[in-house]
C-alpha cells in the first residue's frame, strides 16, 4: 500500500516528529516535545512536507516585547505617573525633578503626555508651577493604561491586542525604547489526509535500520531487519570538484582539432622585438598599427637583438623589394625601430619565426599556435588588453587561395560552425587578405572570427629563402567561448569568480 | 581605420545606378571595404589603408561601379598643360624636400562640394599622409595666386601672414603656439631652424606646410572656380599618388585637370602624371596563387572590373592606385573581381605529421594532476601592477615596466604568479571555503642572454585559503606532484617576506631552485583584506621540464 511505502521511507527525525503532530501543530511545541534541535525539526518538517504527509504553514507576525526602558519602567513605574504623583496639588518643576529623580528628557516627555491627557495645568511665574487637574486625580486613581500594559506577559502578538491594550501599545511604540516590535515567522504543521492515514499505522522505530554501518554488516543484523527506504528524489547539497579553467578546456579542444588535421604545435615568447612582430611581416615602419596607442612597448629593457643576416634581407625587402620582384615600400628602414621591444600584438609573429626556422626539404609544413596577445586598450565589457589568438600556417609549394578557405572551413566545422565565408580585407603581410565569418545558426547572422590570407613574397622569401605560398590565419577565440557559455561581458571570461568556475558547464565538444 | 560617410543619392548618381539596400550591403562587403551601415540616406564604409583612392564618394563610387560591371576598364583623365610654374628652392631639401602640384579648373563649388573636397583632404591627411607627417595637402583658390609659385624654406620669424580662420597676421613661430592647427601639428616642425613655405610671385604666403594655409589665399569658397593643389612631403612617389587621387576625384566632380611645370634647380618635372603604370602579368602565377584556371580574356575582364586596363600581358594600373607593388597585389584584385564568395573550399590531401609541443603536454599533465586534487584552475593576466606584485605582497621584486600602458592597473610584466592568485582569493571572499586554486602563467625578468633581453618562464602557482590550511597541507600537494613526476627534491629553509618566517622553504630539484613554498605572511593577508590563512607555492615549470 502507498501509505506503507511512504511510512517505510521515514527518517528517524521524521519518526520522532510525526507522532507529536497528533496533538500539536506549532513549531515551538514540536521542538519542546521531541527534544530535538530546531534545525532537526525544520529538516524533518521539510521532508515530511515533500512527502505530502504534512502541510507547513508559515506566516509572518508582528510580535511586541519589552525594550530596556520598558523593563525599567515596569519596575519603577512610568515617568509620567511618578511625575503626577509627586505634584500632589501643585509643585514647582524643580521640586518635582528632585522628588522623582527623572532625567530632563523624561521630565519634558512627562509634561507633554500629562498635558495632552489634560491631567495637569502649567503656569509660568518666577518658576514653572504645575498643578493637578480633576482629570489628573481620576487618572491616578484609575491607573495608567500604559503601565497596565507593561505588566503583561511578553512577547505578545500585536494582532491579538484589543481596546485599551492596543491604545497603550500604540502610545508606547512611539516612545524611546519602551517596547520593540519584531517581525517573526510562525511555523505551523498540520497533517494532510495522507499524513492522517500514515499516523494510524504503527510507526516502527526499532526494527528499522537507518544506515548500513560496519557493525550492522558485522553483526548481520540487516538480515533480520528492514532497511529504511529513502526518498530517492530528495535534493542533496551541491558539491564541486577541481577542474580546468573553461578557456583552457576550449583550448585543449581547439588544439586537438589542429592536431587531427596534421598540424604541429608551436610556442613562443610574449615579448618580442618589433622586428619579429612587424618588420619580418613586411609591416612598414610608419604603419598606423605601430602607433603607440595600440601597442604596449616595453620600457626597460626597451630594445632586443636582431638576427643579422635575416635583418639585411628584411631591410632590403622593405626598402626595394629585395629579390622578390616587389618595389618594396621605398623608404629608409631603421634597425633601431625594429629593435624596440613590445608585447606581441598578434601570434602571426610566431608564424614568421617558424618560417625562418624551416628548410625547403621539410615542406610541406603545417603549424599552429594558440597564444595570448596584447592590445593597449582599456578593459571594458567588449575589450580586453590580453586575449587568445589561434594562428597557423601551411607552407606548401602547391597551396592556393582555395585551400585557405578549405582549412578554415575544416576548422570551423569542428567548432560547430559548418558555414564559413571569406570577404576581402587588408593586412600588410598577406595578399590576398581576407576576413573570415561563420554563420551563426542561432543568431541567424554572420559573425566575424578572424583574419587570413597568403603571405606576400616580401614576407616569405627573406625568411624561408624561397618563394613558396604560405597560407596564414589569426583567429579570435574569446567570442566563440563567450557564445558557448552565454557570457556577454568579455571581462567575465577572465574574472576568476570561483562560483562561476565551480558551476560553469563543461566544454562539451 | 578610416570610415567615410557618404550621401546615398550622391553615390548613386556617381555610380549611375540605384541598388537595393540588400544588394548594396552584399556588393560593398565583397569589394574589399567593410560596410558599417547603410540606410536610405547614408552609407558608412570603412576603407582599408591600402586604398586611399576610395576615401572620397567619387573614388568609392568609381571602384564600385566597375566592380558591379557598370563602368568597367581603365578610365581616362584628360590632363592639359597649363604652363604655370612651381619653383622648388634648394633650401627645402632639409625640411620638406618635395612637392607635387596641379591646377583644376572649372569647378562649380557649392557648400556640398566644398565639404567633399575638405573631407578628401582630411581623410588623406590622416591615413595615407600619416597625420600630415608624410604628406601635407594644400588646396587654394587659384585666382588669388600669381604664378610662378616658389616652395622655399625660411626663418619662421620672417614668415608673417594671417593663418586660416585667425583674426590677425602673426609669424610662423607664433602660429605654432597660438593657432589650433599649429598646436596640433607643430611637433612636425619641432627643432627646425627653417620652416617650409609656399609663396606666390608677389611674395604672398600661401601656406606653411604641414601646418596651415593663409586665410587670404588658402580658402576656397562658392566663388572659387579654379583651384591650385599641392602635396608636400618626403617621398615624391607618394606625393604624386596623393595628388593623382585628389585630381581624379575633382575631375569626376566636373573639373578640368591642368598640369604644372616644376623645377628642382636644373631638374624639371611635370605633375600630375595620370598615365597608367604597366605591370607584367604572369597568368600561370595568378592561377596558381588563387587555385583558378582563368584564360587571358577572363583575366582581362576581371582586371576591367577593378578599373584596370589590360594589354599585351600587361596590367595598366590606374594612376590613383597607390598599393600595387608586386604581382600578388594584382592577384588579389583578380580574386576580388572573381568574387571571394565564388572560391571553392578545398582541403588538399597533404600528409603531414601532427605534433603537440612537449612542454605544452607537460603543462597540461600538471594541470590535470591538480584538478585531481580538487583544485580549480584560474586564468590570469600576464600584465599586472607594482601594488599587486610588490607592495601588497610585502616584497621587493624587480619588475619590467611597460612604456605606454593606458592603465595603471596593468603597467608592468609580472615577475611572479602567487600575487595573481592572492588577488583572486581577495576578490572571492564572499564565496565558499575552502578555496583551492592554481594557475600556470608566464613570468618575466631581465636577462640579456635572450634575444629580447627578457627571460620568460612558465610557473605553476598553487594556493589554498581555508580556516585550517597550513604548511603540511600545501607541502602534501607539492609532494604529490613530485611523486607523480618520479622526481626527488630537497627542501631548504629560506627567507621570503611574503611568507611567515620559519614557515617558508625553497625547493631544489637536481641542483636547481625550482620553487618557493610556505604559509603566507599575515601582513600580506591583511593587506589583501583576507580573513583566512593562505598557503601557497610557486614552481618553475620551465626549469623543472629541463631536468626531467
Amino acid at each position: 500500500m502507498e501509505t506503507d511505502r511512504i511510512a517505510s521511507t521515514l527518517h528517524p527525525l521524521e519518526r520522532k516528529v510525526l507522532p507529536i503532530l497528533k496533538s500539536t501543530s506549532s513549531f515551538e511545541s514540536i521542538v519542546e516535545k521531541t527534544g530535538l534541535q530546531k534545525v532537526e525539526v525544520m529538516r524533518a518538517l521539510q521532508w515530511l512536507q515533500n512527502k505530502k504527509i504534512i502541510r507547513v504553514n508559515q506566516k509572518l507576525q508582528e510580535e511586541v516585547s519589552m525594550d530596556e526602558n520598558g523593563l525599567k519602567y515596569k519596575e519603577k513605574g512610568l515617568p509620567e505617573k511618578n511625575f503626577l504623583e509627586s505634584v500632589k496639588d501643585r509643585a514647582t518643576l524643580d521640586k518635582i525633578e528632585k522628588t522623582t529623580n527623572l532625567s530632563k528628557q523624561e521630565l519634558s516627555i512627562s509634561l507633554g503626555i500629562l498635558k495632552s491627557k489634560a491631567a495637569i495645568e502649567i503656569k509660568k511665574e518666577k518658576e514653572i508651577i504645575v498643578s493637578i487637574t480633576d482629570n489628573g486625580k481620576k487618572l491616578l486613581k484609575k491607573g495608567f493604561p500604559e503601565e497596565e500594559f507593561l505588566k503583561k506577559k511578553f512577547p505578545m502578538n500585536t494582532s491579538e491586542l484589543k481596546d485599551l491594550d492596543k491604545f497603550a501599545f500604540e502610545n508606547l511604540k512611539k516612545r524611546n525604547r519602551i517596547v520593540k516590535v519584531d517581525i517573526i515567522k510562525i511555523i505551523n504543521a498540520e497533517l494532510t489526509d495522507i499524513g492522517k492515514k500514515i499516523i494510524q499505522h504503527k510507526i516502527k522505530e526499532h526494527e528499522i535500520i537507518d544506515r548500513i554501518t560496519p557493525s550492522v554488516l558485522k553483526s548481520g543484523s540487516w538480515k533480520k531487519k528492514e532497511v529504511r527506504k529513502y526518498d530517492v528524489k530528495i535534493n542533496v547539497p551541491d558539491i564541486s570538484g577541481g577542474r580546468r579553467h573553461f578557456v583552457n578546456q576550449a583550448i585543449e579542444y581547439i588544439k586537438k582539432i589542429w592536431l587531427d588535421m596534421g598540424f604541429k604545435e608551436m610556442t613562443g615568447s610574449l615579448v618580442q622585438t618589433s622586428f619579429w612582430d612587424l618588420d619580418a611581416l613586411f609591416v612598414p615602419q610608419d604603419h598606423p598599427s605601430r602607433d603607440m596607442q595600440d601597442t604596449f612597448y616595453v620600457k626597460d629593457p626597451a630594445y632586443g637583438k636582431l638576427p643579422k643576416e635575416l635583418m639585411k634581407r628584411v631591410k632590403a625587402a622593405h626598402e626595394n623589394g629585395w629579390t622578390t620582384g616587389s618595389k618594396g615600400w621605398q623608404y629608409k628602414w631603421s634597425a633601431e625601430e625594429a629593435k624596440k621591444l613590445l608585447m606581441i600584438t598578434h601570434d602571426t609573429y610566431l608564424s614568421a619565426k617558424t618560417l625562418a626556422s624551416i628548410k625547403k626539404e621539410d615542406l610541406p609544413i603545417k603549424s599552429f599556435q594558440i597564444m595570448k596577445v596584447f592590445r593597449n586598450e582599456t578593459l571594458s565589457w567588449k575589450s580586453l588588453f590580453e586575449f587568445c589568438q589561434i594562428g597557423g600556417i601551411v607552407v606548401d609549394p602547391n597551396a592556393n587561395f582555395k585551400h585557405l578557405k578549405g582549412y578554415l572551413k575544416g576548422f570551423f566545422a569542428k567548432m560547430g560552425f559548418p558555414d564559413v565565408r571569406i570577404r576581402p580585407a587588408h593586412f600588410p603581410y598577406t595578399e590576398p587578405s581576407c576576413e573570415c565569418d561563420v554563420w551563426h545558426p542561432k543568431k541567424k547572422q554572420w559573425v566575424e572570427v578572424g583574419g587570413a590570407g597568403i603571405f606576400r613574397p616580401e614576407v616569405v622569401k627573406p625568411l624561408l629563402g624561397e618563394e613558396v605560398p604560405v597560407l596564414a590565419w589569426g583567429l579570435g577565440m574569446e567570442r566563440t567561448i563567450m557564445e558557448y557559455y552565454n557570457i556577454t561581458d568579455v571581462r567575465d571570461v577572465y574574472k576568476n569568480d570561483l562560483k562561476q568556475l565551480r558551476e560553469i558547464k563543461m566544454w562539451m565538444k | 581605420m578610416p570610415t567615410i560617410n557618404i550621401n546615398r543619392k550622391v553615390f548613386e548618381r556617381y555610380v549611375g545606378k540605384k541598388l537595393s539596400t540588400e544588394k548594396l550591403k552584399d556588393r560593398i562587403s565583397y569589394l574589399g571595404t567593410d560596410l558599417e551601415d547603410v540606410n536610405d540616406e547614408e552609407i558608412v564604409v570603412e576603407i582599408f589603408p591600402d586604398r586611399p583612392d576610395m576615401l572620397s564618394v567619387q573614388g568609392f563610387a568609381r571602384a564600385f561601379s566597375s566592380f558591379i560591371g557598370l563602368k568597367t576598364g581603365l578610365r581616362h583623365y584628360k590632363v592639359e598643360h597649363s604652363n604655370e610654374k612651381m619653383i622648388v628652392d634648394k633650401s627645402v631639401a632639409n625640411v620638406r624636400p618635395y612637392t607635387a602640384c596641379a591646377i583644376v579648373k572649372d569647378m562649380r563649388f557649392d557648400d556640398e562640394k566644398i565639404k567633399e573636397v575638405i573631407d578628401i583632404q582630411e581623410k588623406l591627411h590622416i591615413t595615407y599622409g600619416r597625420h600630415r607627417k608624410k604628406i601635407a595637402i594644400g588646396i587654394y583658390p587659384f585666382e588669388k595666386i600669381k604664378t610662378p609659385i616658389t616652395f622655399l624654406a625660411q626663418n619662421p620669424k620672417d614668415i608673417i601672414f594671417q593663418p586660416l580662420e585667425f583674426p590677425k597676421k602673426i609669424n610662423a613661430l607664433q602660429i605654432l603656439k597660438q593657432h589650433p592647427a599649429g598646436k596640433e601639428y607643430g611637433h612636425l616642425l619641432e627643432g627646425k631652424e627653417m620652416f617650409p613655405v609656399f609663396r606666390d610671385a608677389n611674395g604672398e604666403v600661401l601656406s606653411v606646410p604641414p601646418i596651415i594655409n593663409s586665410h587670404r589665399t588658402g580658402k576656397i569658397s562658392e566663388k572659387t572656380r579654379d583651384v591650385f593643389i599641392e602635396c608636400s612631403g618626403f617621398d615624391l612617389r607618394v606625393l604624386e599618388k596623393c595628388l593623382n587621387i585628389i585630381v581624379c576625384a575633382l575631375y569626376e566632380m566636373g573639373g578640368k585637370i591642368y598640369s604644372m611645370d616644376l623645377s628642382y634647380g636644373n631638374k624639371k618635372q611635370v605633375t600630375p602624371d595620370l598615365k597608367p603604370e604597366e605591370m607584367k602579368v604572369d597568368i600561370d602565377y595568378v592561377n596558381k596563387w588563387l587555385g583558378l584556371n582563368l584564360n587571358e580574356s577572363e583575366i582581362k575582364k576581371l582586371f576591367e572590373r577593378m578599373g584596370y586596363g589590360y594589354r599585351n600581358k600587361k596590367a595598366l594600373i590606374p594612376a590613383y592606385r597607390a598599393d600595387i607593388i608586386h604581382q600578388v597585389d594584382l592577384a588579389e584584385d583578380i580574386a576580388i573581381a572573381y568574387g571571394y564568395e565564388n572560391f571553392e573550399a578545398v582541403i588538399p590531401q597533404v600528409a603531414t605529421i601532427a605534433e603537440e609541443n612537449k612542454f605544452e603536454i607537460f603543462k597540461s599533465k600538471i594541470a590535470h594532476l591538480l584538478v585531481g586534487l580538487n583544485f580549480l584552475e584560474t586564468s590570469t593576466y600576464n600584465l599586472a601592477n607594482k601594488e599587486v606584485q610588490c607592495k601588497k605582497m610585502n616584497a621587493e621584486i624587480a619588475l619590467i615596466s611597460l612604456a605606454n600602458s593606458i592603465s595603471s592597473d596593468y603597467n608592468v610584466l609580472r615577475a611572479w604568479v602567487i600575487p595573481s592568485l592572492i588577488e583572486i582569493l581577495s576578490n572571492n571572499k564572499h564565496h565558499e571555503y575552502p578555496q583551492k586554486i592554481f594557475t600556470i602563467g608566464t613570468i618575466f625578468k631581465q636577462n640579456n642572454k635572450f634575444e629580447t633581453n627578457i627571460e620568460e618562464n612558465e610557473r605553476l602557482a598553487v594556493a589554498v585559503a581555508s580556516e585550517k590550511t597550513d604548511y603540511t597541507e600545501i607541502k602534501q600537494v607539492l609532494d604529490y606532484l613530485f611523486r607523480s613526476l618520479d622526481l626527488k627534491y630537497e627542501i631548504k629553509e629560506a627567507e621570503h617576506s611574503s611568507f611567515i618566517e620559519g614557515r617558508v622553504a625553497r625547493v631544489n630539484a637536481k641542483g636547481k631552485n625550482v620553487a618557493y613554498i610556505g604559509e603566507i605572511n599575515p601582513q600580506v593577508i591583511e593587506n589583501w583584506e583576507l580573513e583566512t590563512p593562505v598557503t601557497a607555492f610557486e614552481l618553475n615549470l620551465t626549469e623543472l621540464f629541463e631536468v626531467i
